[in-house]
């Protein structure tokens, strides 16, 4: 073994304890959204309190919430509070993500209905599209229609005020 | 009142490891006797304050203790006796529990099987298995106690053991492997204590040779189990799935392999010691570099443990002062050992490098392939994957050149072994394996595998190669049994091992191309072909287990018209935690399994049942048990053995005094 | 006669309705054994988004079933394996890969135990001609 090639072994592994300081910081389950910078993709499901077509020219002109939430999702009845709360600032759009009609009306009447929009996906085809994994999910998509962010979990002041309100200001 | 008895003997034990780790040493640095003589029976009292406190946590799980926290969420009063046991290693600090005791034991090993080892050395030697003691029951009492309770207010029923956690596999699978896993800090002691005393001549490897062997018998076998249970518990059929925790067993296992075959050259020729000494050291730190993977949340896996970055920087610390202080320690060291020794291209200890070079190069690339995902996260590269197509398709090539060299080694001579002569018998190996391994998949059905012909060649090769060294022994000694008795054990120990792992790439070749599946609507009175099977079912009932309820399916495998066999896979949905789990019915035969499955419900009362003959699965494990018996073959060597070590130097003594 | 006849009408049926995949059990039907087979090699190659490290054909989770059956969906439609590698990786990323792609990122990865082998072999060929030479010249002296 030559004089350099026996430090070798020692500088590879300061490297690597390099790394795994920084990967102690970070989440490997985490997965940003594919569709970031890309435009809602289109559909054509129904309004779940309506009944008529809807597809996404119908979805606001404006910054808003697109919220993937189902009856059986425990975590979605957690977030629900806040999501009325934030439902006065801007517009919250429900994505019903493979649920029953009546399942989904029951809980809306039961907790309240903050959507200004509820999309009915009953085979999760748009969540699908969207890269959803399950529920709930939570994107910020801008005036035109792009999206800007994904939020997999639970929406709380913390995770609104950290992740969603710096793109507000660049959004608006 | 009991587990802090528990708690205390763990503290006791952190006290111990402490003066073990000092003692010794500062009694080699100040050349005093006395403190070097502590390292022995400190070892000892090591080895008994943590037996004591693993009994203790033991017994709290046969009584029901759910007054200690770990039993609460891990136990239940209907969980059968002999999974409480084993559930004391089912989670993170009864898992680290039992490390510390495994590594206690293995110093107790030393101290009483090193009476041919200057005293010196072996105080070094158990001096620093003392300071990784010491790290492991400081993560313990500082950060995983698993003492902890729950107090006023106890639960009366516990959360019960993850119900793929019930099962036999997590009897044996645990033990086994951290028996291997820290057996290897043996060797690593060794070779840290030669580093220390700058005695870096042969003798450590003679030293540390059945050290290292036993222990890499020990996780062959570990990581053997925890494949079977794998395949036999998760309703799959897989048998291994390139997961981190499997490669983090996969990395140390390939390590230590190199390692033994190195140590051969090192003890015999005296070469290479260097590299010896770097690979004993890394086979160690590769052990506990998984440690860290496993238990810090950096990796995604479906074996982790807890995913707590707070316990990630604790032992990450550890890692650093054990691993960075043996590898500078090492760099300073090490560089004072060159020669080139000599021999030629063509000898013995050419292919051991050429053995240890692509073992090193397959170790590296599964570590490349486990850590990259978080390699490219921690530089801003966002989220990528590395799962089975990578790690096949880097791994297959490379087994496959390891195995074609593996023929030459046994046969080449040290030094020089240039005469062409020596190899004529792998002529006909040759000849016999590429002929049987063309006509092999011609004789299955099903398109001809290449893949097949290949990875059947490559196993022939080594098996007969393997018999033909056997044969020419025998003939040597005259007889089997002359053979048996005179032949070092090591060697028989290899033929065992070489035979071994022939056997199971027989095995993964076969099950790998040539399984048979059928997923398929079945309902009572339905019947199947399966193979040369029909498989009917017959009954669908409910049953009541001890901790589940299950939904069972009664098949009749019949052969022709005659029954074979009738087998109960179950759907089981375990009480306390609502889990479900498939419980596979196989039936095991030399040439193939058969694999029932139970999927879902479907409508009518029928069930999606999966239905699989997988060829030769069986010899996987039996390939790999054929390699753990090699190596615990190899240590029953008579070099190492006691008594007749003894009796020559008493004989000498009396040709002495004659 | 007729229990023959029986035998190989259930045989007929059953390779028509038989299908090939890891993990959970469904029963889709497919127009050929080569479609088969792509469905259960893709299910292998899909990592399923919300598991633990579990390719979709392992998996149980509900996700992993419904890309199972996007998969299904089109293969009979008549898309190619890139295109339905593209299909997911648009929505879930390349994350969803279990190959990754090979690009600037993974070029280590990918050439990096070829590159170590080849290196390895040179270092190990010096190694021996140092030997091989100190044999020669321990020769030349006796």
């Amino acid at each position: 073994m030559s004089r350099i090639m026996v430090w070798l072994p020692l500088a590879v592994f300061a490297v690597l304890v390099g790394f795994f300081f920084k990967g102690l910081t970070l989440d490997p389950n985490e997965q940003p959204s594919a569709l970031i910078g890309q435009p809602v993709p289109e559909f054509q499901l129904t309004d779940l309190n309506t009944g008529q077509p809807l597809s996404r020219e119908q979805l606001p002109q404006q910054p808003f919430l697109l919220n993937v939430w189902a009856s059986w999702c425990i975590t979605c009845q957690v977030e629900h509070p806040y999501l009325t709360q934030l439902s006065q600032r801007m517009p919250v759009v429900g994505l019903n993500y493979k649920d029953t009609e009546t399942a989904a009306k029951n809980w809306l009447q039961k907790l309240g209905d903050p959507y200004a929009v509820q999309i009915f996906d009953p085979t999760g085809r748009l969540g699908l599209d969207l890269g959803v994994a399950g529920a709930p999910e939570t994107f910020l998509v801008d005036g035109r229609g792009v999206i800007q962010a994904r939020i997999q979990g639970e929406v709380n002041q913390r995770v609104f005020e950290r992740q969603i309100q710096p793109l507000l200001e660049t959004v608006q | 009142m009991i587990p802090e008895i528990g708690h205390f003997a763990l503290v006791l034990a952190f006290a111990i490891a402490i003066c073990l780790a000092v003692f010794p040493l500062y009694g080699y640095l100040s050349n005093q006797q006395g403190f070097c003589a502590t390292a022995k029976p400190l070892a000892l009292l090591q080895g008994l304050a943590l037996a004591v406190s693993f009994g203790v946590l033991m017994y709290g799980f046969l009584a029901h203790d759910f007054s200690v926290k770990y039993v609460a969420d891990n136990s239940n009063l209907d969980l059968p006796w002999y999974f409480r046991m084993s559930a004391v290693w089912g989670a993170h600090e009864g898992s680290l529990l039992l490390w510390a005791l495994i590594l206690a034991f293995w110093g107790v090993a030393v101290a009483l099987f090193s009476r041919g080892i200057p005293d010196h050395m072996s105080a070094l030697v158990l001096s620093v298995m003392g300071m990784i003691s010491v790290g492991f029951l400081a993560f313990m009492l500082f950060t995983s106690n698993p003492f902890v309770r729950i107090l006023p207010f106890s639960p009366a029923n516990g959360a019960d053991l993850n119900p793929l956690l019930q099962d036999p596999g997590l009897i044996f699978h645990p033990p086994m492997l951290y028996m291997g896993y820290v057996g290897l800090s043996v060797a690593f002691a060794f070779a840290m204590a030669s580093l220390i005393s700058g005695k870096l001549d042969a003798t450590w490897a003679r030293w540390s040779r059945p050290w290292t062997t036993i222990a890499w018998a020990f996780l062959t076998l570990g990581i053997a189990l925890g494949s079977w249970w794998a395949y036999y518990e998760l309703g799959w059929g897989g048998w291994w799935f390139w997961d981190p925790v499997e490669n983090a067993s996969l990395i140390p296992w390939l390590v230590a392999t190199a390692l033994m075959h190195s140590l051969a050259v090192t003890e015999k020729r005296g070469l290479f010691r260097s590299w010896t000494l770097l690979l004993a050291i890394a086979a160690f730190s590769l052990s506990l570099l998984g440690t860290f993977l496993v238990r810090s949340g950096v990796l995604t896996s479906v074996h982790a443990f807890a995913n707590d970055p707070e316990r990630g920087v604790f032992i990450l610390g550890f890692l650093i002062v054990v691993i960075g202080g043996s590898l500078t320690l090492y760099a300073i060291r090490a560089s004072k050992v060159s020669e080139p020794g000599e021999f030629a291209w063509i000898s013995r200890e050419s292919f051991l490098l050429f053995n240890n070079l692509i073992l090193t190069v397959m170790a590296v690339s599964v570590l490349l392939g486990t850590l990259y995902p978080l390699l490219v996260d921690a530089v801003g590269g966002g989220k990528v994957s590395v799962g089975p197509p990578f790690f096949n398709a880097v791994f297959v090539p490379l087994t496959a050149i390891l195995v074609s060299g593996m023929a030459f080694g046994p046969l080449a001579k040290w030094r020089q072994s240039e005469d062409p002569r020596l190899f004529r018998p792998l002529i006909v190996t040759l000849i016999v394996s590429v002929v049987v391994g063309l006509a092999w998949p011609s004789m299955l059905d099903g398109q001809y595998s290449i893949g097949t012909a290949i990875g059947v060649a490559l196993a022939l090769w080594v098996a007969i190669a393997t018999v033909v060294d056997v044969v020419k022994k025998v003939g040597l000694y005259g007889g089997v049994g002359t053979t048996l008795a005179r032949v070092e054990r090591g060697m028989i120990g290899m033929w065992l091992a070489h035979f071994g792992l022939a056997v199971m790439i027989f095995g993964v070749v076969m099950v790998e191309n040539h399984t048979e599946h059928r997923d398929l609507r079945m309902g009572v009175g339905d019947s199947q072909n399966l193979g040369s099977y029909d498989v009917r079912l017959t009954n669908l009932t409910v049953v009541n287990g001890p901790n589940y309820v299950a939904d069972q399916a009664t098949f009749e495998i019949y052969q022709g018209d005659a029954l074979y066999k009738t087998v109960t896979p179950q759907k089981r949905r375990y009480n306390a935690s609502g889990m479900v789990m498939t419980e596979a019915a196989i039936d095991s035969g030399v040439t193939r399994d058969l694999y029932i499955a139970m999927g879902e419900p479907l409508d009518g009362g029928d069930w999606a049942v999966r239905l699989s003959v997988k060829p030769f699965v069986d010899w996987i494990w039996a390939g790999a048990f054929l390699m753990g018996l090699g190596g615990f073959v190899s240590i029953t060597d008579k070099r190492y053995r006691q008594r007749v070590r003894e009796e020559k130097e008493a004989r000498t003594d009396e040709g002495a005094t004659a | 006669m007729m229990k023959s006849v029986l035998k190989a009408g259930l045989i007929a049926w059953l390779m028509s309705v038989a299908m090939v995949t890891h993990g959970a059990i469904e029963t889709y039907q497919f127009d050929s054994p080569e479609q088969e087979e792509r469905f259960r090699q893709l299910g292998f190659e899909l990592r399923c988004p919300k598991c633990q490290n579990q390719a979709i054909g392992d998996s149980d989770a509900e996700i992993s079933g419904d890309l199972r059956a996007e998969v299904y969906r089109l293969i009979k439609e008549g898309a190619t394996d890139e295109e339905i590698k593209e299909f997911m990786v648009a929505r879930y990323g390349r994350y969803v890969l279990y190959s990754p792609p090979l690009d600037r990122q993974t070029l280590i990865l990918w050439f990096g135990p070829a590159g170590l082998l080849v290196i390895g072999g040179i270092v190990v060929a010096l190694r021996i001609r140092r030997s091989k030479q100190a044999l020669e010249r321990g020769e030349s002296n006796a």
